[in-house]
């Protein structure tokens, strides 16, 4: 057989592969709000900062 | 760095509140942790965010808060389990969901704070914001906290959520993505069949492409169908009924086009004559859905479909005969039941006032900003917002009885509007099919005494290339494009059957009160007896502790007197004494020395010489009568101009729901043979349009208030001028911002030109269709042909009304 069957095979299923996730993406609501998720991604630093001051409070108290 | 630097700007500003950015009055500042705040309330949402380590909420965006408003009691009904079943989107033991509207939602320090709440309440897992639509879902467990707390921790931050009879019922909404899916299928598709096409444009008598030939073919094939079955199937469903309903749309032409091209490439390939137009049909119907994509253009954060049930409350606090208060729903109340309404509820049904005065303002239902007074046995209507004390009120009618919601019952609201109009496109398509199939027909006659073969591979051709993907797309494309300038410049469209309707608008009616009056601003004027400097003083500082429309009005118009024997900061503050706020009459207080008296007529013992209606506030000082302050309507800026330059082209009229008292002033304002007529209930302005209608007009309707909800929803376009797009608008195809109002003429004529635009572009793609034709009735068409020209022509049409369409916009 040849390979050029294997290749083409390989490529449509990777091609689908991509495809299904699209499909998913759109069912879990990922194309429903597009701005949102722009703003959330830069909010991490922040959260860490914060989240690493409370736990000093929190050994504060424990002593 | 950038937060760093911003932190330190706000800190040198003093000015401005940390948490909320208005203005402080000096006298009432507060300093707490080197900051300053306007007031109370701002300082205790950032004492919370500052105990619960929140305090970046800052740093994103200089005062992104909002004052907590008074809302003790507001929310009992959240203790009723009936109703916050309703609310909820899920609930199991330990979890529930719930999505809340916020309207402050508008920074993102609001998207960080909101999805930060566990922090600030045990039992919160998760929340996530749709900053678009301007909800937060928040996840919770209610074994450990209530949906009542919950709604009380965000009003305390600042974050009240908006509950109203539309949430009820709700519950998880399913949302529509089957064109998304179909726009992926197509251009999984289409992509591809592109690829796999390659070889064939290139046909060159080789092995190597010669041995691949058939697999290639019929993997395109098998690509193919998806798109052919799913992704194309609206337009077979709408051909089908355009046909059923005898009315020729664009649908017809299209899903013919589509079909015959299927059919014959598969033709094509089963009996090994050519590669068939694969490749053409699925870059058609990719591009097809692509323009229906662009041309939905949606406003996440309005509605254009509300109606009463926006705006009423879930639930209202009923009296028991044994004297115990109760939350039910709004939709048990019965006639009879005794209400508790408290201050800024609205009222949800028609009854009589048991209390002894109540201030309730109708600026919902009319637009009218200033409170009517309202005696023990008046009538009250629904839509009204009481305004001060607690009242009592018996019921007269229930919910969907009363005055305002009956007039949702008109058939008007329950019509489809969908099929109301004929759009360009279909009305085109009307000629267009039936010329289509005489040039197959007429082309299959005249090759089958030749050769049938050809004659057959010509008649497809035909219907193939001149399917009229081009036709198809301008339409989509030029009223996505001006859909989005619009919104740009304030102006919401609903969607691109609105320019349409706009373009072919020729009688424009007006409602006045909030329309083209604003109700921001009253145009203030003073009679009596002159008032000294010190006096206006007095009276500014006494207005500044009444929360009463005409204060706040009459507060903001008075200017800030300079004393020449008194420094800067005497001027401003000085310290009201025995104040006392009297509904439906006024305010007296001392200050200063001084007795101070600002109310109605009788408050002042004054006797009204003239029975003209007018809104006034009269002024007493040390039993001294002075004069009065006339209130009277201010008409939105550039009105005049605008009604002038609306008057050569179009027919307007002024409906008002008020009495006479304006017509001079309105007579002098608006341009000769303007008709105005007053006294109009809403059921009669809705009567007033349709009559119009019936003599072949195309009325537009400008309003505001839910008393224009009728003629809106009757009238061809209705436009809904509203002051802040996020708070209130009724039933419209349009959402006008208040500050564009005096560019209405601009919107009409950009409608005007987009439609020239398209016919132009019309004419361009019938162009490209002659070409093709050329072609097709030779029976030269080659699959390779249609592949460069189908492509071409979308792009070409694509760009065109684009670029034809923002320049027309940019054309003031």
């Amino acid at each position: 057989m040849s390979v050029i069957y294997l290749l083409i095979s390989i490529s449509i299923l990777i091609a689908i592969g991509f495809f299904i996730a699209f499909i998913r993406a759109v069912k879990t609501g990922q194309y429903d709000d597009d701005y949102t998720p722009s703003v959330r991604m830069l909010f991490d630093d922040e959260l860490l900062k914060s989240a690493k001051k409370e736990k000093k409070v929190e050994k504060k108290d424990e002593k | 760095m950038i937060f760093v630097l911003g932190k330190m700007s706000k800190v040198m500003d003093t000015q401005n509140c940390f948490h909320c950015g208005l203005d402080i009055i000096k006298e009432e500042e507060i300093i707490f942790d080197a900051r300053n705040f306007c007031c109370n309330g701002c300082k205790t949402v950032y004492e919370i965010f500052s105990l619960n380590d929140l305090t970046c909420y800052y740093d994103f965006e200089k005062s992104p808060g909002a004052t907590p408003q008074d809302i003790n009691g507001k929310y009992d009904f959240l203790d009723n389990e009936s109703i916050v079943s309703k609310l909820l989107e899920f609930q199991e033991n330990s979890t529930a969901i719930i999505s809340l509207n916020i309207p402050h939602i508008h920074c993102s320090s609001c998207i960080w704070i909101l999805e930060n709440l566990q922090r600030l309440q045990k039992g919160i897992s998760t929340s996530q914001v749709n900053f678009p639509e301007k909800r937060v879902r928040i996840t919770f467990n209610p074994e450990v906290v209530s949906i009542k707390t919950i709604v009380y921790l965000l009003s305390s931050i600042g974050y009240e959520p908006y509950i109203s009879l539309e949430n009820y019922e709700t519950g998880s909404n399913d949302v529509d993505r089957s064109l998304t899916y179909k726009l992926g299928v197509a251009f999984f598709c289409f992509g591809n069949i592109m690829l796999l096409s390659f070889p064939e444009y290139f046909e060159v008598k080789e092995y190597w492409l010669d041995q691949y030939r058939g697999f290639f073919r019929w993997l395109i094939f098998v690509l193919a169908l998806p798109s052919f079955f799913y992704s194309a199937s609206g337009y077979y469903v709408s051909a089908y009924k355009s046909i059923k309903t005898k009315m020729l749309n664009i649908d017809i032409p299209i899903a013919l086009g589509i079909v015959v091209m299927f059919v014959r490439s598969t033709f094509d390939i089963f009996m090994d004559y050519g590669s068939g137009f694969f490749d053409s049909l699925t870059g058609l119907i990719f591009f097809m859905l692509l323009g229906k994509m662009f041309q939905i253009k949606t406003y996440s954060f309005l509605s254009f479909e509300r109606d009463f049930k926006s705006y009423f409350p879930i639930a209202i606090t009923k009296i028991n005969t044994d004297a115990s208060e109760e939350s039910v729903a709004i939709y048990e109340v019965e006639k009879g039941d005794r209400l508790l309404i408290r201050n800024q509820e609205l009222i949800p049904v028609d009854g009589i006032l048991i209390s002894e005065k109540a201030e309730i303002d109708y600026s919902f239902v009319t637009g009218e900003a200033i409170p009517i007074t309202k005696q023990s046995g008046d009538k009250v209507f629904a839509g009204g917002k009481q305004i001060g004390k607690v009242i009592e009120m018996e019921v007269l009618h229930s919910v969907s009885q009363s005055y305002l919601t009956q007039l949702w019952s008109n058939d008007v609201f329950q019509k489809n509007v969908e099929q109301k109009h004929k759009t360009i496109t279909d009305s085109i398509s009307r000629y267009f099919t039936p010329i289509l199939l005489l040039i197959a027909f007429a082309g299959f006659g005249y090759w089958i005494f030749i050769d049938a073969n050809t004659a057959f591979n010509v008649f497809t051709a035909v219907l193939i290339v001149a399917c009229p993907c081009a036709l198809a797309l301008t339409a989509p494309f030029t009223f996505g494009n001006v859909l989005r300038i619009l919104g740009k410049q304030k102006f919401y469209i609903k969607n691109a059957l609105v320019i349409e309707q706009l373009a072919k608008v020729d009688t424009i009616v007006f409602d006045k009160t909030g329309t083209i009056t604003t109700n921001k601003k009253s145009n203030i004027s003073y009679e009596g007896t002159a008032l000294s400097d010190e006096n206006l003083l007095l009276i500014k500082n006494v207005l500044r502790a009444s929360n009463h429309p005409l204060s706040r009005m009459l507060y903001d118009y008075l200017p800030i007197p300079i004393l020449q024997n008194k420094s800067a900061n005497d001027t401003k503050k000085l310290k009201v004494d025995a104040f006392e706020e009297i509904t439906g009459k006024g305010i007296q207080a001392q200050i200063f020395g001084h007795q101070i008296q600002i109310g109605s007529a009788s408050f002042v013992d004054k006797i009204e010489e003239n029975n003209i209606q007018q809104t006034s506030v009269h002024i007493k000082i040390n039993d001294v009568y002075y004069g009065k302050f006339v209130f009277k309507n201010q008409y939105r800026e550039g009105l005049e101009v605008l009604f002038r330059n609306l008057s050569t082209n179009y027919q307007i009229k002024v409906l008002s729901g008020d009495n006479e008292g304006e017509r001079a002033t309105l007579e002098r304002l608006l341009p000769k043979g303007t008709e105005l007529i007053f006294n109009q209930k809403p059921e009669q302005k809705l009567e007033f349009i349709k009559n119009l209608q019936e003599q072949g007009k195309n009325v537009m309707m400008v309003g505001d208030g839910l008393n224009d909800a009728g003629a809106l929803a009757q009238s061809n376009v209705g436009i809904s001028i509203s002051e802040n797009v996020n708070v209130f608008s009724p039933a419209c195809d349009a959402i006008l911002d208040a500050s564009e109002f005096h560019r209405l003429i601009y919107f009409l004529k950009l409608s005007k030109n987009s439609i020239t635009t398209i016919k132009m572009s019309f004419t361009l793609s019938l162009l490209y269709n002659v070409v093709g034709l050329s072609f097709a009735i030779t029976g030269n068409l080659l699959p390779l042909i249609a592949a460069i020209i189908m492509p071409l022509s979308t792009i070409t049409i694509v760009s065109f009304v684009t670029v034809m369409s923002s320049y027309y916009a940019s054309n003031k």
